[in-house]
């Protein structure tokens, strides 16, 4: 299998604008799946509730899942993303489910895999990549789980560079064509999963696409642990990413002026793919496709983004409309930034 | 401001604990509340990025910096600018690292340990995602010239950027600011060789920034804060030009270059220009005068200016103004035929003068030294006149070699008398302290000295002492030999050292004595005179003493015992609210409150109690200005750092056991953790008890849970690096002045733990409330008796104390192999909480107590012999 060149993705993005796929909770919410289907013939017996485990699905319900991917695809995604948010061995202690982070990891990728190479076969000038995904982990650590003990902290750099190194390695066995660092809360979890990716990608001397893309939280326009969007950038830009930007949490209407924050910056692709709006009174997100394509029409009509796609909320239809929207639009143009020495806190400090 | 100036980046430097006194104290007393106030103080005052350093011996410096950056991430005041992880040691740098989710920079990586540690650790760093300072440091060492700055930052730059694929915006050097104005040659051109370097540095390696930690180009000016804000702003103001364009500074401390006065800055600008040889001269005249706020002292009646020259030199010397030393000094060179004349005329003359005045009692010791001050000066300038001469012979005085003897830290005394000494034309060679036998010897037959003086504070230095004064003879010397320090005396002079040697030994008494016995040592006609008189003095003494009857019978230790003194303790003791050691510091602010002034005025011959010493007739005027200079010092410690107070104190389950104390582990009594050995009174006393400090303490068996406590305290970590510093720069008076104030800060902490320890740790005097005063009158219940004083004279002692507290550790005090303590200024000593405990005065045992002793301490008794020597019977 030949594997893709930071080159190759900046050939395929460098006269339109691609897509990126759209949620996969709210896809397999369709579903209302109950405790029996989660755990499937694989894990009848297992000794907890794994109910909500999504990540499990793509060994116990792996044609709900590879459905899902090829519902995209046929929407118009160019890039999938493997159904691993919460596949760490931290996250799957949840359930208790650590020891099969691994194999979990590597089935996800798997049908993400299948699903692209049928549609690229079907359709060679538009090759479907997949994004191998590494979530921020159930756990921070650069803020304190307990008010009182600020300086106290539930997971190590280390700890978590354990665990991403564990699922990077998966992912790329399981046929990822990038690897994405994504809805990143807190920026020292995603400086330990660049550490690991890096770590692996010397281990197995190849070296994988990057995409970085973090979550702005709220209106404050600063991560969960408090950097704002340029800070976060230079934060992470020593990865030498493919692509960097944000998703998750906000609506695009709210998301905007921080794409254009990091676009102003980024010597890479810019993505974005926020939710479809804010949730409401009953956990549901309401922003249709039309609207949320408009929105993100206006920014690819603004150039701030090369690649575009859907959050929490979004489903087929709207990476359908977005796909439709983007068409034909120039993407943004990469910009080059001064040799200058780029550091931060929470703030950015440029000199 | 111009564009280089509005780009020159402030990195903070007072979250460093090798830079700062406070934040380490705080750090290691673990109040990183506090601590994270310093950093949010250095946001507030501009710094844009800071500097955090945790190399300390005393700390787990991997842990320090994850906890320190772990609350500063909780802290969006601070957290908002980039961190600059400092150390040394790479696992620190690497946990630092692990806890930063901004791009950070580390400080730093270098040559030194070779390539290839440094390629790895640049790699690691740029997966980190971090910039990097580059010390300009390499297998050969660091780098110092202009050109080892250029050549191993040039290497440095393209092994990063070659091998390591480093960012070269990501790089900046530090190549090194080294202080200027020591007056060692070899540094004058260090600020040219750095800011040179910088220049070509920033021309041949595209996109890098150079960086230095600022202090260091005045660290010769530490206690000066006006000058050293002097040179810095003028470094900087050529270095920026050059291409610096970030620097290690205090950012609330920077003097605005336009705002120096002219004065100062030219001077200033010439030292670090290296603009001529003498600019260090002239910056170290200047200096004082800028001493303080800062602002220019009020200038005095300038009357005597206009006395003739040698006049004028002698008002100098009397007066000690170092002001104008240089100008009479060349006028009066100009007017005498040959340099040399100007020493023995008109300079040794104004000398005479003022020794003239310390012998009547019109001048003091602190006043004397001030004026070796301005000789100082003046002979330093004369000096390359008289060698461009090659005058004939140069004669001083006489050649006298000084040494505090093995075993022994402190000096104070010793270095009084070798000022004074030297205010009159003695050339001294001093070889400090611990100084072995064999090396006092060799020295002084290399350097050809006249005599020898040997000084010692602490009882065992005596037996050194004895011991040098046999090899002398043994070694067939001839040298007269002088003894002088506080537990030295004429009777163990005459007694011990004297009959062991042929040439004169002569006792000293004090520092204004020496002079005199020196001079009469020093002429063959004389010396013969004045040894025909030593001995006869001294056989009267060993008459005296040989015949001297205890003023009071011995008793046996049996009866001793039978007459112990036996409190009440009906009132069960104190349980101690912290059993176990604690480790407590304090800073210099806190502890001048509990300093006792009295010992200081007599450190320096003032005699008198204060505070009524300052008003004394006599020695009034003298004792002010030496108060005054001794709180402008304590001023300039508290705010610049330079001298530190640590103290470690335990407190533990124990009971009486004969006259021991058996310390134990828990309150189970039943595992021993150490035993307390104590000597008991053993005369006659007919009205009261023959006491020994055990007796404080309830004996085992009866029931009553009774416990003891220990302390180590120091007010001298630092004091021989600034009393160097201060020598270095031929200022012997606050050289002197720094150990007696860390002396006096170390008696304070006693104090003031002791306190502590009543109200709060123990908690026996919870409600006790006294003033200063009260406290050193002792006022309070409990008593701190130290090993080596009256109430235990056995030094050995300390060793427990200093394993039950592990004091080295939590203090960095240690032991010398004759038991006193490093460094000089400290204290320690036991904590007895019974109403009744009181201070008295061991005295001369029996041979019965001292078997007894050996037996306890499991010693020969050759062994116990050597250590209780002072209390045994003739």
């Amino acid at each position: 299998m030949s594997r893709y060149t930071d080159k190759q993705i900046f050939d395929l993005a460098a006269n339109r604008i691609l897509i990126l796929d759209g949620a996969m909770g709210t896809m397999i919410q369709q579903h209302k799946l109950e405790e029996e289907d989660y755990r499937g013939e694989q894990y009848k017996d297992w000794h907890c509730d794994i109910k909500g485990n999504n990540d499990l699905l793509a060994i116990t319900q792996p044609d709900i899942i590879y459905d899902i991917h090829c519902q995209y695809l046929e929407a118009g995604a160019d890039i999938i993303e493997t159904n691993t948010f919460n596949a760490t061995t931290i996250s799957m202690a949840d359930y208790d489910m650590q020891a099969i982070s691994r194999e979990i990891n590597v089935a996800a990728a798997q049908l993400a895999r299948k699903a692209c190479d049928e549609f690229t076969a079907k359709n060679p000038d538009k090759p479907r990549l997949v994004a191998g995904v590494i979530g921020p982990t159930s756990r921070t650590a650069s803020i304190s789980p307990d008010v009182n003990d600020p300086g106290k902290r539930n997971v190590t750099f280390d700890e978590l560079v354990e665990a991403y190194t564990e699922s990077c390695e998966a992912l790329i066995e399981g046929g990822s064509d990038v690897i994405l660092i994504e809805t990143i809360f807190d920026t020292l979890n995603a400086k330990a999963a660049a550490f690991a990716v890096e770590g692996v990608f010397e281990k197995l001397d190849l070296r994988l696409p990057v995409m970085i893309s973090g979550t702005i939280t709220d209106a404050s326009g600063r991560t969960l642990s408090g950097q704002t969007a340029e800070a976060f950038y230079y934060s992470m830009r020593h990865i030498k990413p493919v692509s960097f930007g944000l998703n998750c949490a906000l609506g695009p209407d709210l998301l905007r002026q921080y794409v254009e924050e990091i676009s102003n910056v980024a010597e890479c692709l810019v993505s974005a793919h926020p939710n479809a709006g804010l949730p409401n009174e009953f956990g549901e997100y309401d922003m249709e496709g039309p609207e949320m394509a408009a929105h993100i029409k206006e920014w690819a009509e603004s150039g701030l983004v090369n690649i575009v796609g859907g959050c929490c909320g979004s489903t087929p239809d709207h990476i359908r409309d977005i796909a439709n929207a983007v068409a034909g639009v120039a993407p943004r143009e990469i910009v080059k930034l001064e040799p200058k020495m780029r550091l931060s806190g929470l703030e950015p400090f440029v000199h | 401001m111009s564009a280089e100036f509005s780009s020159f980046i402030n990195i903070g430097e007072r979250t460093n604990v090798t830079g700062s006194a406070k934040f380490k104290r705080l750090i290691l007393e673990g109040d990183y509340e506090t601590a994270l106030d310093v950093a949010r103080q250095q946001v507030e005052n501009g710094a844009q990025i800071i500097d955090i350093n945790m190399d300390e011996a005393m700390l787990d410096s991997v842990e320090a910096m994850q906890t320190f950056l772990n609350l500063i991430a909780s802290e969006p005041d601070i957290s908002r600018v980039p961190i600059m992880i400092d150390s040394s040691k790479w696992e620190v740098i690497e946990a630092g690292l692990k806890c930063v989710q901004g791009k950070a920079i580390v400080n730093s990586i270098s040559l030194k340990e070779g390539e290839e540690n440094f390629i790895h650790q640049a790699k690691l760093i740029k997966r980190y995602g971090a910039a990097t300072v580059v010390m300009a440091f390499d297998e050969k060492g660091q780098a110092d010239t202009k050109e080892r700055k250029i050549e191993i930052c040039q290497r440095s730059y393209q092994v990063l950027i070659e091998k390591v694929g480093f960012a070269p915006e990501d790089i900046i050097f530090d190549p090194n600011i080294f202080a200027v104005a020591t007056g060692i040659e070899e540094h004058d051109n260090y600020a040219v060789d750095f800011i040179e370097a910088t220049r070509v540095i920033r021309q041949t390696c595209p996109h890098v920034h150079v960086s230095g930690g600022l202090s260091n180009i005045s660290f010769s000016f530490r206690g000066n804060n006006p000058v050293r804000e002097a040179m810095h702003s003028v470094f900087l103001y050529h270095a920026i030009r050059a291409g610096l364009d970030m620097a290690i500074v205090n950012a609330g401390q920077l003097e605005v270059y336009d705002e120096i006065p002219a004065e100062l800055r030219d001077a200033v600008e010439d030292v670090i220009l290296n603009r001529h040889s003498e600019a260090t001269d002239k910056l170290l005249e200047l200096a004082p005068k800028y001493q303080g706020d800062g602002k220019a002292v009020v200038k005095e009646d300038l009357a005597w200016r206009d006395l003739p020259v040698s006049k004028r030199l002698e008002h100098a010397l009397v007066k000690g103004i170092t002001d104008f030393i240089e100008d009479d000094t060349e006028a009066a060179r100009q007017a005498a035929d040959k340099p040399l004349h100007v020493i023995e005329g008109p300079l040794m003359d104004g000398m005479n003068v003022v020794g003239d005045l310390f012998g009547e009692g019109k001048m003091f010791l602190p006043q004397v030294v001030k004026s070796a001050r301005v000789m100082k000066k003046a002979v330093a300038y004369l000096q390359p006149y008289i060698e461009a001469e090659k005058s004939e012979d140069t004669k001083s005085n006489g050649k006298i070699l000084l040494a505090t003897v093995k075993g022994d830290v402190h000096d104070i005394g010793k270095n009084i008398v070798g000022v004074v000494l030297q205010c009159n034309n003695f050339e001294v060679v001093d070889m400090g302290v611990m100084v072995p036998c064999a090396a006092i010897l060799q020295k002084a037959k290399e350097e050809n000295v006249d005599m020898i003086g040997l000084s010692g504070l602490i009882t065992p230095s005596l037996d050194e002492m004895v011991h040098v004064a046999k090899e002398m003879e043994r070694l067939d010397f001839d040298l007269p030999l002088l003894i002088g320090g506080a537990t030295t005396s004429k009777a163990h002079t005459a007694v011990k050292i004297e009959q062991n040697y042929h040439a004169p030994v002569a006792y000293v008494p004090n520092a204004s004595r020496a002079v005199g016995v020196c001079q009469k040592l020093l002429n063959r006609e004389s010396r013969d005179i004045y040894a025909k008189e030593l001995a006869k003095e001294y056989d009267i003494v060993r008459d005296q003493h040989a015949r001297k009857k205890p003023r009071s019978k011995p008793v046996t230790l049996e009866e001793a015992r039978a007459n112990a003194h036996a409190p009440d303790f009906s009132v069960p003791p104190v349980t101690p609210n912290k059993l176990g050691v604690t480790a407590v510091a304090a800073d210099i602010a806190t502890l001048r409150n509990y300093i006792d002034w009295t010992p200081f005025f007599l450190t320096w011959s003032l005699a008198g109690k204060y505070p009524r010493i300052l008003t004394d007739e006599v020695v009034g005027e003298q004792a002010q200005s030496l108060f005054d200079d001794a709180n402008e010092m304590l001023d300039n410690l508290i705010a610049n750092g330079g001298l530190e107070a640590k103290g470690v104190m335990g407190l533990f389950p124990a009971n009486r056991q004969e006259d021991d104390v058996v310390i134990y582990t828990d309150e189970s009594r039943t595992e021993t953790l150490g035993v307390s050995h104590h000597l008991r009174q053993q005369t006659q006393k007919p009205k009261g008890a023959n006491y020994c400090l055990s007796d404080f303490v309830a004996p085992a068996g009866s029931g009553i849970k009774d416990y003891i406590g220990a302390f180590a305290v120091t007010g001298g970590i630092g004091e021989d690096e600034l009393a160097a510093q201060y020598e270095a720069q031929g200022d012997d008076y606050n050289a002197i002045m720094v150990k007696a104030v860390a002396d006096r800060l170390a008696e304070a902490f006693a104090e003031y733990l002791h306190k502590r320890v009543r109200k709060e740790f123990w908690g026996y005097a919870p409600d006790e409330n006294l003033d200063n005063d009260a406290l050193i009158r002792e006022k309070y219940q409990g008593i701190r008796p130290a090993p080596g004083y009256a109430a235990c004279p056995e030094h050995t002692e300390k060793q427990l104390i200093w394993d039950l507290l592990d004091a080295e550790k939590h203090t960095g005090m240690t032991l010398t192999e004759s038991y006193a303590m490093w460094p000089g200024a400290s204290v320690s000593g036991w904590y007895f909480s019974h109403p009744e405990a009181r201070y008295f005065a061991v005295a001369k045992i029996q041979p019965d107590q001292l078997e007894s002793y050996a037996e306890r301490k499991g010693w020969d008794l050759q062994t116990a012999e050597k250590w209780l020597a002072p209390n045994l019977s003739d």
